[in-house]
């Protein structure tokens, strides 16, 4: 039987980048095959080539033995090519069945189309209803109508773009075991992905890429963790160095009874949250992504403003009613999700976009007027200690890669000494070097007295680097715990809103 | 009951105007753009159909011409905010002071020069003292009715019209499925174009028989105004024209002198569809969950890019 697709010599040249050279790998029919790499190694390069979407300059695509041009993802399709996004293409106000009839090439009757997707759904035991508004979804099911848009078409092959990265550990088992049951019916899959242990559990094959180059296809179930993390860096792995038994100091950020108001349609609320966050600890906020985590952070750093003065206090002064720039002078520091057009300015510098969060802390601005020179400086010791690839204080926030303006923004706070920091996903996209540097920072500045609050939706992330752990769902957050007694599969049925665990397990 | 009666035919025939160019106006705001000049393309549309009635005598050309002013006069809009990407609300703003103005020029030799309304479509019957609720009208009326439906049914039962909306809704993944979010687009404000063209045309041809500078006293504005009122409905559409259309048809009464409404003074009555806009459009923004049904596209350049 002949290879379900097969590369050989893919290249790809952007300007100023190799973005693949000269790759060759294949995949057999029924096999789950892993595309493994840092970001910027290649791999959506590679896939979107696949796809139809790019074309390589150089190399050759093999679809079951025969030389294909892949024109268009129209081509792909009709090919039996399918693939899933890592970001949805799909329309909030309109319904599961009318997302999906928008995505098929053929128009089918819509009466016909929602018996054939029933019946896709029952095959794979994905459970949608066809007439709910997609707002109303949750990440997962959202990600069920991409998967059954893909199904849909018959594929031979189907791409999954990092597909975990927003589902709770029960999610991720569904997929795997819809995934195991495609490939046993001869559907090839190509799973892209960072996570090892995934890999381990899910695939048959892995392909590794680093800086456009194949380094390694192996098989992940011989492999450790640990050693396919350093085919991908190319380097050793640095772990976080964190003093054991550390005692913590006194209770630095208090939160009793806080809750906001619902913003918006879709958004969720913080529904009476209380805890607190001592110096030198770091808590973990772990849950599946809109269950209220936005609005906990806007709480937190002042951008909602609550009634009650004593929700929030630090040093057990309240803080509830102050704003943004009161809380920072305070000692409050938070950076949010969302890093271009909210945690910095796009078309700035990246001295005035320090100008902007550190003037009060760092005495920048005098009598009305900025100290370029002192941001200047600041923000020349924040790409130097971060290690920010670029090209000094006066680039614009803009013209830094998504990982590089995390790494500038997350030490523009951390070098501040802030006396209780508060960051979401503070790694989303970061590559993992520089992943280990920023949770090395955070680590430090928590042994240095601080009280760090981490939002986080990634669980190998929070389990690394917090010292206590709750979970967020529907708003409303579960008590902290010590990271170390909580299992996985509690922290994922706390995530899915089973409270009281005990009792179902 | 007679003035009942009356009342009511004057209310219909004042909403019909408001009640097209406002369809229209869905139209686009469903593809994701937000055009301004409705007033603009409006009195356009006025002066092309008082234009060709004047010297055809033939009002269905003159409508015709009406909708093909105001097509024309959104394509300039469209070619500058769909094809060269311009600011949605400054162009269409400015396509309604050119309206203005191009149309007053236009109209300054015919200026109390009077033509002939259009007449009922049911002769018979457009006399008959209370069944002229129903059948006194002239095409016009009949046209906005069936353009409720007729959209109504585009938007929801065909491809079409999902295209549209999912144009609207998201242009980037509309995009990358593979829509032409640009076409989509310009045949949306061409169709706005077109029913202003005609809103505007109904007032020389069905409400006042000669041409006059600014005829249209910010008509197209209540019509923006009402698509918002109406949370891009067509349906409720039609109910917030029929409300404006009676709020306006009180001020007549009221100049008329008839019983308690002259009790108000015109002025007042006069203001009172514009305050009644200004007041909806605050109830709106209070009431979250109507912004929610706004296309989320709306105003929005597309960029795919980015």
């Amino acid at each position: 039987m002949p290879n379900r697709l097969e590369l050989t010599g893919i290249t790809k040249q952007f300007p100023g980048v190799l973005a693949n050279d000269h790759v060759s790998f294949a995949v057999k029919p029924g096999e789950i095959h892993a595309l493994l790499g840092e970001n910027g190694a290649g791999k959506s390069t590679l896939v979107k080539m696949i796809y139809g979407i790019m074309q390589p300059d150089a190399g050759e695509i093999r679809w079951n033995g025969e030389p294909v041009v892949v024109a268009n993802p129209k081509a792909a399709r009709k090919l039996g090519i399918g693939m899933v996004f890592q970001h949805f293409s799909l329309f909030e106000a309109l319904t599961v069945l009318e997302n999906i009839a928008l995505g098929m090439d053929a128009k089918i009757p819509s009466r016909e189309l929602e018996s054939r997707i029933r019946e896709v759904m029952e095959t794979y035991g994905l459970a949608l209803d066809p007439h709910r508004t997609v707002a109303t979804l949750s990440v997962g099911e959202r990600q069920r109508i991409e998967i059954v848009r893909a199904l849909l078409l018959n594929p031979q092959l189907l791409i999954m773009d990092e597909p975990t990265s927003v589902l709770t550990p029960q999610e991720v088992e569904q997929l795997f075991t819809v995934l195991r049951k495609l490939a046993a019916e001869g559907c090839s899959i190509l799973y892209i992905s960072h996570k090892l242990h995934e890999i381990k559990a899910l695939c048959d094959t892995a392909t590794i890429l680093r800086g456009g180059k194949l380094v390694d296809t192996c098989d992940p179930k011989q492999e450790t963790s640990r050693s396919m993390a350093e085919k991908m860096i190319g380097a050793g792995l640095k772990d976080i160095v964190k003093a054991e038994g550390r005692t913590f100091g006194p209770p630095k950020l208090v939160v009793n009874k806080l809750s906001t108001i619902k913003t918006g349609h879709f958004d969720v609320a913080v529904d009476n949250v209380s805890f607190t966050v001592r110096a030198g600890e770091i808590l973990g906020v772990a849950g599946v992504a809109g269950n209220g985590q936005n609005a906990l952070l806007d709480a937190l750093s002042g951008e909602l403003i609550g009634d009650d003065r004593e929700a929030i206090t630090i040093d057990g002064f309240g803080i509830g009613l102050m704003n943004t720039t009161e809380r920072r002078r305070r000692g409050l520091c938070a950076v949010p999700e969302e890093r271009n057009g909210h945690a910095a300015v796009g078309d700035f510098s990246l001295s005035d976009n320090s100008v902007l969060t550190a003037r009060d802390r760092l005495g920048m601005v005098v009598l009305g007027l900025i100290n370029s020179g002192a941001a200047k400086t600041y923000t020349g010791k924040v790409i130097a200690d971060f290690a920010v690839k670029a090209l000094g204080p006066a680039s614009t926030a803009g013209s830094l890669s998504g990982g590089n303006l995390q790494k500038y923004i997350m030490g523009r706070e951390i070098l501040q000494k802030p006396t209780v920091l508060v960051v979401s996903q503070p790694t989303w996209g970061v590559d993992a070097g520089a992943a280990a540097a920023i949770h090395q920072a955070l680590v430090d500045l928590a042994a240095a007295g601080s009280a760090i609050v981490v939002i986080s939706q990634d669980l190998d992330e929070l389990r690394a680097l917090c010292d206590t752990l709750a979970v967020i769902n529907m708003g409303r957050l579960s008590a902290a715990r010590p990271v170390k007694e909580f299992s996985v599969e509690e922290i994922g049925l706390l995530m899915g809103g089973v409270h009281g665990s005990m009792e179902t397990a | 009951m007679d003035l009942t009666i009356a009342i009511l035919v004057t209310v219909v025939g004042a909403s019909t105007p408001i009640l097209i160019a406002a369809l229209g106006e869905l139209v686009v705001e469903r593809s994701g753009v937000l055009n301004l000049g409705v007033e603009g393309m409006m009195l356009l549309g006025a002066i092309a159909g008082f234009v060709v009635q004047f010297h055809t005598g033939n009002h269905y050309l003159a409508l015709l011409c009406g909708a093909a002013a105001g097509m024309a006069a959104s394509l300039i809009f469209g070619f500058l905010t769909l094809s060269l990407s311009a600011n949605q609300t400054a162009t269409g703003l400015a396509l309604t002071i050119f309206g203005t103005g191009f149309s007053a020029l236009a109209g300054a030799s015919y200026s109390a020069r009077p033509v002939a309304l259009m007449s009922p479509i049911f002769p018979d019957l457009a006399t008959h003292p209370v069944l002229r609720v129903l059948f006194g009208y002239s095409f016009p009326a009949y046209f906005a009715l069936f353009m409720v439906f007729a959209i109504w049914f585009f938007l929801k039962k065909t491809r079409a019209g999902l295209i549209l909306r999912a144009v609207g809704e998201n242009d980037l993944s509309a995009h990358s499925i593979g829509y032409s979010v640009i076409q989509v687009r310009y045949f949306a404000v061409m169709f706005g174009g077109a029913m202003a063209g005609v809103a505007g045309a109904c007032f020389p041809l069905t409400l006042t028989p000669q041409w006059a500078e600014g005829m249209t006293a910010g008509r197209g504005w209540i019509a923006v105004a009402l698509v918002v009122f109406a949370s891009w409905r067509p349906f409720r559409l039609l109910g917030g024209a029929y409300l404006f259309g009676l709020v306006m048809t009180m001020e007549l009464y009221a100049k008329a002198g008839g019983g308690p409404l002259s009790a108000i003074p015109s002025e007042l009555w006069a203001a009172l569809p514009y305050i009644a806009t200004i007041a909806v459009l605050v109830l709106i923004s209070l009431r979250r969950d109507a912004s929610t049904n706004a296309p989320a596209c709306l105003g929005k350049p597309f960029m795919p890019s980015n």
